[in-house]
């Protein structure tokens, strides 16, 4: 007789709460993203699939000084000089081999001439593992850019040296 | 004659659209609320806010590999998805669902089958379904489909009676077993439309109907036959593809069958407001009811944790018997001494 009151009390008393508090759920915004359709803005700070930089006249920025593969924990990086036609330095071959690659973001720290970068890009899956030796190809930012890209720059060099471009 | 036989192929033909369609949506329904309930967004890829996600799920059940495992009893196990499939679809052939109409000079009566044992029948059927997933879980020949059996067969001997008790109430109100009658029975023209549903003379009826209706159609928080993080799958869990499909639209049938009785049973059926006026609109008033009882399905199903097997037992003897009685000695009470 006991159990049987206590159970009704329950039922009667104690349930109807929680089909308040669920009932108030219903209402609340879902936390799910409605992924590949939407997606959540990184971080400015973000570091995802490498990029290399350009002048704003188009020359590479970067002169294959090998800074950035020696700074590399990973030992990810690699890459071969040449010279352009006006007898410049650059890289013939640049790879990053994202499958070794941690993303600490040394190469950037290390890199005098700011030419690479870690983007904002985090969708690079591939069907094999060759597809993730990335060169240079994949890496320099077309030009010219569509957004501005001295802001990135500029953002990403006061982050890195705490000092303003050195190019201006 | 011929006539009688088309008027009532439409009919069954509207009805078994409408009921199947239902299901498909009661699906989409409950993916959408119970993903709300947990802040997720339930499906949305398939068409427009994932509307077409049940016909999808259709179509991909339709095409999936029929897999009969090695040590079934085939004919059992072909059997038993038909026998928990058809009598979930058979209880719609008594419920009402609009006020008779002339449609083209024929008198139509909106019910299929207007039995004056309708809730007798109701009950028989609905307890006919326990009977598809026993035998599922015994002819599956797995030790998880037999568990699932074994527990629903339980648990329909501790919740069949209480039942049964709990709309006594409102046929000892009714004196009828008809569920035409019982409707039009709940029928006011006063602005309050609602006030002479059974539910307000019988609250105590309706709650235990719907609890001993949830543990009926095997649905959480009593999905013990299926609980899946016990027994993988329960009673369903060698089969595949359309008779898997044939035990999930039979759960969902059950449930819209069980509200839809209950709707009928305890608010009014497909009573509502200007029912005089615009023909047909039973039907969306009844639709909106079913509706109403199936949020409150789903709305349980994300509220409440599976019950323990002997909490069940504790609960569906010790609780709902004593006062399915108590409420049938009271209402009994009552009408004899004339105060309804």
């Amino acid at each position: 007789m006991n159990e049987v009151l206590k159970a009704v009390g329950n039922i009667f008393l104690k349930m109807p709460k929680g089909f308040v508090v669920t009932f108030k759920h219903l209402f609340k915004k879902p936390i799910t993203l409605d992924y590949p359709r939407k997606k959540n803005p990184m971080t400015a700070r973000y570091r995802g699939k490498h990029y290399l930089e350009r002048y704003d006249d188009g020359t590479e920025r970067c002169v294959c000084c090998g800074l950035c593969a020696a700074a590399c924990p990973a030992d990810a990086i690699y890459m071969e000089p040449e010279e352009n036609e006006k007898g410049e330095r650059r890289a013939k071959m640049y790879e990053i081999n994202l499958l070794r690659c941690i993303f600490c973001g040394f190469c950037e720290e290390a890199c005098p001439e700011e030419a690479i970068f870690l983007g904002q890009v985090y969708e690079f899956s591939e069907d094999n593992r060759n597809s993730f030796i990335v060169g240079k190809d994949d890496m320099l930012v077309p030009h010219p850019r569509k957004d501005n890209p001295l802001k990135r720059i500029y953002r990403r060099v006061r982050r890195v040296y705490g000092v303003t471009d050195k190019s201006k | 004659m011929v006539e009688i036989i088309i008027a009532a192929g439409i009919k069954v033909i509207f009805v078994l659209a409408a009921v199947l369609t239902g299901c498909a949506y009661a699906t989409y329904m409950e993916r959408k609320v119970v993903g709300h309930l947990q802040h997720r967004i339930g499906p949305s890829y398939a068409g427009p806010y994932g509307l077409l996600q049940p016909i999808a799920d259709a179509v991909k059940l339709m095409f999936k590999e029929d897999i009969v495992p090695d040590k079934v009893e085939r004919a059992t196990f072909a059997l038993a998805p038909l026998v928990s499939f058809i009598p979930a679809l058979l209880t719609f052939a008594v419920v009402p669902f609009g006020k008779d109409n002339t449609v083209f000079g024929y008198d139509v009566k909106m019910v299929l089958s207007d039995l004056n044992i309708g809730i007798l029948f109701v009950f028989a059927i609905t307890s006919l379904g326990v009977y598809g997933i026993v035998l599922a879980g015994w002819s599956s020949g797995s030790k998880y489909s037999l568990m699932g059996g074994i527990r629903s067969s339980a648990q329909m001997i501790s919740y069949e009676v209480s039942y049964g008790l709990s709309i006594i109430g409102v046929l000892l109100i009714a004196n009828t077993l008809s569920l035409r009658e019982l409707v039009e029975q709940q029928a006011s023209d006063s602005i309050w439309f609602f006030s002479n549903w059974f539910i307000f003379k019988q609250p105590l009826g309706c709650l235990l109907y719907v609890t001993c209706a949830i543990a009926e159609t095997n649905r959480l928080p009593f999905d013990l036959p299926e609980a899946e993080s016990e027994l993988v799958a329960g009673y369903h869990t060698e089969y595949s593809s359309m008779r898997f499909a044939m035990f999930f639209i039979g759960e969902y049938a059950n449930m819209i069958a069980v509200s839809a009785v209950g709707a009928t049973l305890f608010c009014g059926g497909w009573q509502g407001p200007f029912v005089n006026e615009i023909p047909f609109i039973g039907i969306f008033w009844l639709a909106l009811k079913v509706f109403v009882f199936m949020f409150v399905y789903i709305w349980l199903r994300g509220t409440l944790p599976r019950f323990r097997y002997d909490q069940l037992m504790n609960f569906g003897w010790k609780v709902l018997l004593p006062l399915a009685l108590l409420n049938t000695m009271v209402t009994g009470l009552f009408v004899v001494m004339g105060w309804f």
